[in-house]
């Protein structure tokens, strides 16, 4: 596991590394790591937000049982 | 570990790795499309997780009409509930796309109206479920409709449109997804994002299936609440 993740980052890096015929301004700037930055935090936000309702699910389950089995005995 | 934390890590890895490998690494340069060619990464995956989540419908409703178990019927809601949601930006991002490859937001092509067709018919399915009140049969008769809708959206998007002119690669005369396809760089990042996405669109139908199932427990709790008290 822990090689396939270091051979694709070695992989990413190689790849960074050529270069590139397209957009050379767009890059050369650097700019892109801005998008990158962004996008980044945008994706991160959504993380957080999946992590935390997955959180108060499961108290919320938990609770619910809680109070089901209360009921039983 | 549990499962659990691997698939949602693994979703988190992908997508982190498919949005900057997908801005960073090199693409093939071709006319008209330039860099846009990036959006093949963003833009296809919603479509994929539209696809594997209708699938997850069909599935829960066919187990839901053999076992009558109520949380399958949660399931078969929320993912279609979820794949609308995709498929909606699918449409969106496919129509800005198309404004600065074909010149329109809507161009005349077969793949995108059959598109359309497919989502009006899967949003009958929220509003059968609206007009109906009894619990059971709301879930029978929503089930029936995801079963059959299912083989008719994959008609409608991945069949019919191939048999015309596309504009979209691999329909009637075009080359083919192949031009792209054979870009091993390009298969480096499509992969994982098509499989990051499907496992976010996993992750929010769970959390709304759960949803439905806890305030469905909380109800019952409730009921027998009021009837112990009318017993006392």
């Amino acid at each position: 596991m822990k090689n396939r993740l270091l051979f694709l980052l070695l992989l990413t890096i190689s790849q960074l590394l050529q270069a590139q015929d397209m957009a050379t301004t767009f890059r050369s700037e650097g700019k892109i790591y801005v998008v990158i930055a962004v996008a980044s935090v945008v994706l991160g936000g959504i993380f957080f937000f999946l992590l935390r309702t997955d959180a108060k699910l499961s108290k919320l389950e938990s609770e619910i049982t809680k109070r089901e089995n209360s009921k039983e005995l | 570990m549990k499962l659990d934390t691997i698939w949602k890590a693994a979703c988190i890895a992908l997508l982190t790795y498919s949005v900057i490998g997908g801005l960073l690494m090199p693409v093939p340069a071709l006319d008209i499309l330039n860099e846009t060619i990036r959006n093949l990464y963003f833009h296809v995956p919603m479509w994929f997780t539209m696809l594997a989540l209708l699938t997850v419908s069909m599935v829960s409703s066919i187990r839901y009409l053999a076992k009558g178990e109520l949380r399958m019927d949660h399931w078969t809601e929320a993912s279609v509930h979820v794949s609308l949601q995709f498929g909606v930006l699918g449409l969106i991002t496919g129509s800005l796309w198309a404004k600065f490859t074909w010149g329109d937001f809507w161009p005349p092509d077969p793949k995108l109206n059959a598109a359309a067709i497919a989502m009006l018919l899967y949003l009958t399915y929220p509003i059968l479920r609206s007009t109906i009140q009894d619990e059971v049969l709301k879930a029978r008769i929503s089930s029936v409709l995801a079963i059959f809708a299912y083989p008719v959206y994959i008609a409608l998007v991945f069949i019919l449109p191939r048999m015309y002119a596309s504009l979209h690669p691999g329909n009637g005369g075009n080359p083919g997804f192949n031009a792209y396809d054979l870009n091993s760089n390009m298969r480096l990042v499509f992969y994982p994002a098509v499989f990051g996405f499907i496992l976010l669109g996993w992750w929010m139908t769970s959390h709304r299936a759960k949803m439905a199932s806890l305030s469905k427990r909380m109800e019952e709790l409730e009921l027998s609440d009021t009837f112990l008290e009318s017993k006392k």
